[in-house]
C-alpha cells in the first residue's frame, strides 16, 4: 500500500522536475555565462533518484505480493519464487515502461556527466530534447499505463505471469535491450542538438562515437539473449525466426551498425555530417517503431502484454510528433559543409564504408518491408497474409558473400587514397578458402556452387582477420576482433543450417524409433509438482550412429496460475554440437509427440556475437589516438 | 563541357539510381514468390481453381477428430461451417487441443484434403490468432 503511493507520487515529482528543468534549461541557454549551470546537473539528479524510487517501490509491492495494486495482481501469484517476482517487474507493459523511463533519465545524466569539455549549448540543447522524449514518455506511463493503479477490493491472489516468461533470462534480456534501445535515445537528442548549433564535426564525432558504441554492445547482447530464450524456451530447436518481434530489434540494430561506421568517418575527414544525422533519427525512430508495434497488440507474440488502442495511439502521435520534429529541424539547421566531402577518391577507406552502409541499407529495407508490408496490407484490405524465413534468405544470402569480401578488404584500406597491399597473400588466402570449403562441402550438400561461394568469403574474411589478430602489430584491433567475430558468426551459421538434422515422430512410454543414424528409446515418465506447477519429466536414451548413448530429459510443465501447458527441452551442449530434445503432449492421448535435433556449432553463434561485443567494448575503453 | 567532377558526381548518382531500383524490384519479385495467404475452410471450398502454393488454413479443431499414429497427427479443421482434413508431421506445439483455435501452413490436395507442414504456435490458452477469429465471425 505504503510503496505504491511512494512509487505513484515520485513519478509525478519526476515529471515536474522534467517542466522544471527544461524551464532552467532555457534561461541558462540564453545567459551568457560559459559554464552550465550546476544546479542543471543536481536536477537531472533528483530526477533520476525519483524514477528509481518509483521503480523499487513497484519491485517490493511484486516482493510483497500486495494485490491491491493492479499491475501486481495481473502479473504476479503467491506462489511464485522469489526471483520471478522481482524480474517480473519488468516483464509486463506497465513495469517495462518504467524501466524504459528509468534507463531515458539515467543516460541523461550520464551525458550531462560525461560531457564536461563540450559546448555549453550543444549540452543543454540535448537535454532539452532528452526531456522532451522523458516528457512524453512519463505522460505515457501515466496517463495510460500508470503501474500503481488500485484494485478494491484487494483480491487475494493474483492471475500470474505468463510461465514463457519465467526464466532466468527475463532478469536481463529486457533490460539490457532497452540499455540499447534507449541508448540510441542519446544520440538523436545530441545529434538534433548538433545540428541547430552547427556543431557536426570532428571533435562531435569524436564524442558522440562512444555512446553509439556503448548502445550498440548493449543492443547487440540484447538481441543475442532474446534469440537464446526463444531457442531453448520455445522448442523450435532455432534462434532466429524472423518473426516480426524480432525483425523490429534487428532494424535498429542495423542502422546503428550503419552509424557505428560513417561516424568514423565524420570522425577522421569530417565528411558525411548529413547521413550521420540522419541515421541517428532513423535508428531512434526504428527503437519507437519497435515499441509501438510490438506494445500496440499489433503484432502477436510473448511481448503483447496488453492489448489497450489507447496505448497505440498515444505512442503513435508521439511518434509523430517527433520524427516531423526532428525533419523539421534536420531541413532547417542543417547546413552541408563542403569542405572535404566531394573528393572521395574510389579506393580508400571512407568509400569502403560508404558501401558498407549501402549493404546495411539494403539489408534494413529488406526486414522493414517484410515487416511492414504484411500490416500494411492487412489495414488497406482484408487479405491476411506472412512473410517467412524464405523471403529473407532469398533476398539477404546472395548479398551477404560480397558484403563478407568488402569487410575483408575495407579495413586495410587508408583513409583518403589507397592501394590494395599484398596483393600476394591475399590471393594465397581466397585459394585457401575455396579449396577449403570445396573440400568440406563436396559431400554434404546439394546446392554446392552457392555454399562454396558464400562459405569461402566467410572464410576469407575468418583468415585474413585473424591474420590481422595474430600477426600483426595491432593498430586496430577492436575493429579486427569485431570483423573476426562476424566471421565466425556467419560460419557457425552457415554449417549449422546445413549440418543440422531432426527428426520427430509420435512415441509411447517405453517404446523404441529406430532411424537411419541411430535410435531413440523412451524409458519412463515420472511425475513431480513445484510450488507453482507440476511437470512430467521424460527418461529419453539417444544412439547416434557412433554407438554413443546419450540422456536426455525434456520436461511438460503444467503451470495452474494462469493455466499454461509448457515444454522445456533438454539440450546437451558441446563445443561441437547441440543435441536438442522437446516433447509435447496431446491432450487424451497416450502418444507423446517429440522432437530431437542435432544442431552443430550452436555454441559458437552465441560466442561469436560476443565475440562482435566484444571488439566493441574494447573500442569504447580505448584512450584517444 | 562539364567539369570531371561533375560528370563523376553524376555516373554515382545514375549507380545510386540503379542500384535503389534494382533492391527495389528484387525486394518485390520476392514478396511476391513468398507471400503465404490465409484462407478459412470456407474459403477453400469455394475455390475455383486449387493453388499449388503454400497456404495457411485456420479454424477450430473439431471435437474427437484428432487420432495419432507414430508417423502422423490428423485430424479436422472447422469453421463451424465448413470442415478440412489435416495430416501432419512433425512437432504439435502443447496448446493444440480439441475444440481450440489452430492455424496450420502447408499445401491443399484437395478441396478436403489439407498436407500441413507447420502448426503455429500460440502462447497463451485465452489466445485466437486474429485471422481464426475473423474467420468464425468473433469480435
Amino acid at each position: 500500500m505504503l510503496a505504491n503511493q511512494i512509487g505513484y507520487y515520485s513519478l509525478i515529482l519526476g515529471l515536474i522536475f522534467s517542466i522544471y528543468l527544461c524551464v532552467i534549461a532555457v534561461k541558462d541557454f540564453n545567459n551568457k555565462i560559459k559554464k552550465l549551470n550546476p544546479n542543471i546537473i543536481t536536477l537531472s539528479f533528483l530526477q533520476l533518484t525519483f524514477v528509481i524510487i518509483s521503480f523499487l517501490s513497484l519491485i517490493m509491492s511484486f516482493i510483497k505480493s500486495d494485490f491491491s495494486n493492479e499491475t501486481v495482481f495481473n502479473n504476479s501469484h503467491t506462489t511464485k519464487p522469489l526471483f520471478y517476482k522481482i524480474a517480473g517487474t519488468w516483464g509486463n507493459h506497465e513495469g517495462s515502461l518504467l524501466l524504459w523511463l528509468l534507463v531515458l533519465t539515467l543516460f541523461i545524466f550520464l551525458f550531462l556527466i560525461k560531457s564536461r569539455e563540450q559546448p555549453k549549448k550543444y549540452r543543454i540543447s540535448t537535454l532539452l530534447f532528452q526531456q522532451l522524449i522523458i516528457i512524453g514518455f512519463f505522460l505515457f506511463v501515466l496517463m495510460t499505463s500508470n503501474p500503481f493503479n488500485y484494485l478494491f477490493p484487494i483480491p487475494s491472489e493474483g492471475l500470474g505471469l505468463n510461465p514463457i516468461l519465467q526464466d532466468p533470462a527475463l532478469a536481463i534480456h529486457p533490460p539490457l535491450l532497452y540499455l540499447g534501445y534507449v541508448g540510441s535515445s542519446i544520440i538523436f537528442s545530441a545529434s538534433l542538438a548538433a545540428v541547430t548549433q552547427n556543431y557536426i564535426s570532428k571533435e562531435w564525432g569524436q564524442h558522440i562515437k562512444k555512446w553509439v558504441l556503448i548502445s550498440w554492445v548493449f543492443l547487440t547482447i540484447g538481441i543475442m539473449l532474446g534469440s537464446i530464450w526463444a531457442y531453448y524456451e520455445l522448442g523450435w530447436g532455432g534462434f532466429w525466426f524472423w518473426d516480426p518481434v524480432e525483425n523490429v530489434s534487428l532494424m535498429p540494430w542495423l542502422t546503428l551498425t550503419a552509424l557505428l561506421h560513417c561516424i568514423l568517418v565524420l570522425e577522421k575527414r569530417g565528411a558525411l555530417t548529413s547521413w550521420v544525422v540522419i541515421l541517428s533519427i532513423t535508428t531512434f525512430t526504428l527503437s519507437m517503431c519497435g515499441t509501438f508495434l510490438v506494445r500496440s497488440g499489433i503484432l502477436n507474440s510473448v511481448h503483447t502484454f496488453a492489448n489497450d488502442p489507447a496505448r497505440g495511439i498515444f505512442i503513435l502521435i508521439f511518434l509523430f510528433i517527433l520524427i516531423f520534429l526532428s525533419l523539421g529541424i534536420f531541413f532547417l539547421f542543417n547546413k552541408e559543409n563542403n569542405r572535404d566531402t566531394n573528393n572521395f577518391f574510389w579506393l580508400s577507406k571512407e568509400s569502403s564504408i560508404l558501401v558498407n552502409n549501402w549493404f546495411m541499407m539494403y539489408f534494413l529495407s529488406v526486414v522493414l518491408i517484410g515487416t511492414v508490408y504484411p500490416i500494411f496490407l492487412d489495414v488497406i484490405s482484408t487479405e491476411k497474409i506472412s512473410v517467412g524465413p524464405p523471403f529473407y534468405h532469398k533476398l539477404i544470402t546472395p548479398f551477404l558473400a560480397p558484403f563478407l569480401l568488402f569487410m575483408a578488404f575495407g579495413p586495410k584500406l587508408k583513409w583518403i587514397k589507397s592501394k590494395i597491399e599484398n596483393k600476394s597473400l591475399l590471393i594465397i588466402f581466397l585459394v585457401i578458402s575455396v579449396t577449403l570449403t570445396f573440400l568440406i562441402l563436396k559431400n554434404i550438400t546439394t546446392d554446392l556452387l552457392f555454399y562454396t561461394i558464400l562459405i569461402s568469403a566467410a572464410f576469407f574474411l575468418f583468415f585474413t582477420t585473424s591474420k590481422e589478430l595474430f600477426f600483426k602489430k595491432f593498430n586496430n584491433i577492436s575493429q579486427a576482433i569485431a570483423h573476426f567475430g562476424f566471421s565466425l558468426f556467419i560460419l557457425s551459421i552457415l554449417f549449422n543450417g546445413i549440418l543440422s538434422s531432426e527428426i520427430t515422430t509420435n512415441i509411447k512410454v517405453g517404446e523404441r524409433y529406430n532411424y537411419k543414424d541411430g535410435e531413440i528409446f523412451f524409458e519412463k515418465i515420472e511425475e513431480k509438482s513445484q510450488s507453482n506447477f507440476n511437470s512430467i519429466i521424460g527418461y529419453f536414451k539417444v544412439t547416434n550412429d557412433k554407438g554413443k548413448v546419450v540422456e536426455l530429459n525434456p520436461e511438460i510443465r503444467f503451470y495452474n496460475q494462469p493455466i499454461i501447458i509448457t515444454s522445456e527441452a533438454d539440450i546437451r551442449t558441446t563445443l561441437l554440437e547441440d543435441r536438442f530434445l522437446v516433447m509435447n503432449i496431446v491432450k487424451g492421448n497416450e502418444f507423446f509427440n517429440i522432437r530431437y535435433q542435432v544442431k552443430p556449432f550452436m555454441l559458437w553463434i552465441w560466442i561469436s556475437v560476443l565475440i562482435i561485443s566484444l571488439g566493441g567494448l574494447m573500442s569504447v575503453s580505448k584512450k584517444k589516438i | 563541357m562539364y567539369g570531371k567532377k561533375v560528370k563523376l558526381r553524376f555516373l554515382f548518382l545514375v549507380l545510386i539510381l540503379f542500384s535503389v531500383i534494382l533492391s527495389v524490384f528484387l525486394i518485390l519479385q520476392s514478396l511476391k514468390s513468398n507471400i503465404v495467404y490465409f484462407q478459412s475452410p470456407s474459403e477453400i471450398k469455394s475455390l475455383i481453381e486449387l493453388d499449388k502454393k503454400k497456404i495457411r488454413v485456420g479454424g477450430m479443431v473439431k471435437k474427437k477428430s484428432i487420432s495419432i499414429n507414430p508417423d502422423e497427427i490428423n485430424f479436422v479443421i472447422t469453421d463451424f461451417k465448413n470442415e478440412i482434413n489435416v495430416t501432419f508431421s512433425g512437432a504439435v506445439p502443447n496448446l493444440f487441443a480439441e475444440g481450440k483455435g489452430v492455424v496450420v501452413e502447408g499445401f491443399l490436395k484437395d478441396r478436403n484434403y489439407f498436407s500441413a507442414t507447420k502448426i503455429l504456435a500460440k502462447h497463451d490458452e485465452n489466445y485466437m490468432p486474429p485471422e481464426v477469429k475473423e474467420a468464425l465471425g468473433v469480435k
